[in-house]
């Protein structure tokens, strides 16, 4: 006789009327596949953990970011935000595509250069860039944003040396509506920062001003925030205009548009209260066109989105090690992956299906990560089916940050495969290994030899 | 180790405690194993039933067995 198809024994309690403080189940059929490729067929490839990026997700959530901008203005670019994803594959995808670099640092920069990108079409922001940085950027006429005053007389010092003028833009803060206002980054708007950078920029006639650039926060729910930060700088073009009688030639937006995950403590799934791309391009692109620049003196508008566009684009594929019960009668989950390679889960309640089929019954659990850490959460709370140890799971909506945030703690870092529009894999790096990681370490003549 | 005796048990896995009030839903597996419980199967009986039936091996399913009792007794399903 067929043996049955077996499912560990559970009851459940059925509290008709009462509100599940869990929240609803979500999960009904398992994501058995990524485009088109079988999630154990990856898995026996290349090991638990994994991610995996959809390289045809990247190019349609661009195409249709670019779209939303341009049926609405005339001169629009995108510049891809390293620090989101510098995989350099990743990266690649979108100078495919046209995107510029926006680079944060000197190792970003060197990457964006190594990556292909011409030098005039890297921004380089961020409140750490080195004399020998600077000195190479104006030398590759990238677009250089001014963060703070001592860098910009660092700069006019470098520039004294230099038969060059560099294009710079400044950074400015300023209150938007939101909280917290980020007011670390660049020059204060509302109490005249922003202007007497303009003005000690202008005096020195040693560096053109190009630009503007403001970044207000991250993951922005309000689009009226971005309206706000656009008519001031808006405003601060028209004034430098009249002033000194030339025009800005770029207002650059930054990034923080929200992804559609859901952020710890929402009330709402982020897939039902994230404005789309759409809002927030309406509500930039109708504040410049509205302000009262001639045609022809329309500055190119520059969008630094990083989340919204790469991070419905990965995947973060694992299984489960073991399940446990808690001391309250919980069901605890260990799965081999934890908040060391999944930083986003201190933000998110990430969205996470099984990979395999699985009956109607579920259960309330907490999943924990690998690490022998009392902090490694993944959920705190999640109704999921029943899971036992070696099934595996996928992880949604995890491209942002991941892999570039990630720890090498307790564990190595795992592969990362991209998935090309014709569904192949591709391995495009590689997982960690003790060699990798020790060949960095020096141990003293005198720590050579221990004797126990 | 014995199912309270008054506790309502269907084959679909609905079960009743008229004591409490109490409603729950039981999964086959776990339906099936409360039936043996009620017709006073050791567990060992259990054992050997559960294993012949279902594509299980038995360390698996001792571990799993001896996690639905704890789930039982917390619920205050079985004879003291």
């Amino acid at each position: 006789m067929e043996k049955l198809k077996y499912e560990r024994p559970v009851i459940k309690k059925l509290n008709a009327g009462i509100m599940n403080k869990f929240g609803m189940r979500t999960e009904f059929t398992p994501h058995t596949h990524i485009e088109g490729v079988a999630v154990k067929d990856i898995i026996s490839k290349f090991g638990s953990p994994v991610f995996v990026i959809s390289e045809r997700q990247i190019r349609k959530n661009y195409q249709q970011a670019v779209r939303s901008f341009r049926t609405r203005y005339p001169k629009v670019q995108f510049a891809w935000s390293y620090k989101t994803n510098y995989m350099n594959a990743v990266c690649k995808v979108f100078h495919q595509e046209g995107s510029w670099a926006e680079v944060v640092s000197g190792f970003e920069y060197h990457k964006a250069l190594g990556n292909g990108v011409p030098g005039n079409k890297i921004i380089f922001n961020g409140p750490d860039k080195r004399e020998e940085e600077i000195i190479l950027a104006i030398n590759n006429d990238s677009l250089i944003h001014v963060d703070h005053f001592d860098e910009l007389f660092l700069l006019m010092e470098i520039v004294e040396k230099m038969d060059k003028r560099p294009r710079v833009a400044i950074r400015v803060n300023m209150d938007t509506g939101i909280y917290p206002m980020w007011d670390r980054f660049g020059f204060n708007y509302e109490n005249g920062q922003a202007w007497n950078a303009i003005n000690k920029i202008m005096a020195s006639e040693k560096l053109e001003l190009v630009g503007l650039h403001s970044h207000i926060g991250t993951f922005m729910l309000s689009t009226a925030a971005y309206a706000v930060a656009t008519s001031k700088l808006c405003d601060l073009a028209f004034n430098f205009n009249k002033k000194f009688g030339k025009a800005i030639q770029y207002l650059d937006l930054g990034g923080g548009f929200p992804s559609s995950n859901t952020l710890k403590g929402a009330y709402l799934p982020g897939a039902d209260t994230v404005p789309s791309i759409d809002e927030f391009a309406e509500a930039i692109t109708s504040t410049v066109l509205n302000y009262g620049f001639k045609q022809q003196e329309l500055p190119l508008l520059i969008l630094e989105t990083g989340r919204a566009l790469i991070d419905d684009a990965g995947f973060l594929l694992g299984s489960v090690l073991a399940t446990k019960r808690l001391s309250d009668g919980r069901r605890a989950t260990i799965l081999d992956f934890g908040v060391n390679i999944l930083f986003t889960s201190f933000w998110y309640d990430h969205k996470i299906t099984p990979a395999q089929e699985f009956s109607h019954h579920t259960e309330d659990m907490v999943l924990f990560g690998p690490l022998c850490m009392n902090i490694d959460v993944v959920r705190e709370t999640v109704n999921l089916p029943l899971l036992q140890k070696g099934d595996q799971v996928v992880v949604h909506k995890v491209g942002a940050y991941n892999m570039t945030q990630w720890m090498q703690f307790i564990s190595m870092r795992p592969s990362i495969i991209m998935i090309d529009e014709n569904e192949s894999m591709h391995q495009i790096r590689k997982p960690e290994t003790l060699a990798y990681l020790e060949s960095l370490e020096n141990i003293p003549e005198h720590l050579q030899q221990i004797k126990l | 180790m014995k199912l309270k005796s008054n506790i309502a048990t269907s084959e679909s896995g609905f079960v009743f405690n008229p004591t409490s009030g109490d409603s729950y839903s039981a999964n086959s597996v776990a339906a099936e194993i409360m039936l043996l419980l009620k017709e006073n199967n050791s567990i060992r009986e259990i054992n050997q039933i559960m294993l012949s039936r279902y594509e299980v091996d038995s360390s698996h399913f001792e571990k799993d067995l001896d996690d639905f009792i704890a789930q039982l007794r917390d619920q205050n399903l079985l004879e003291l």
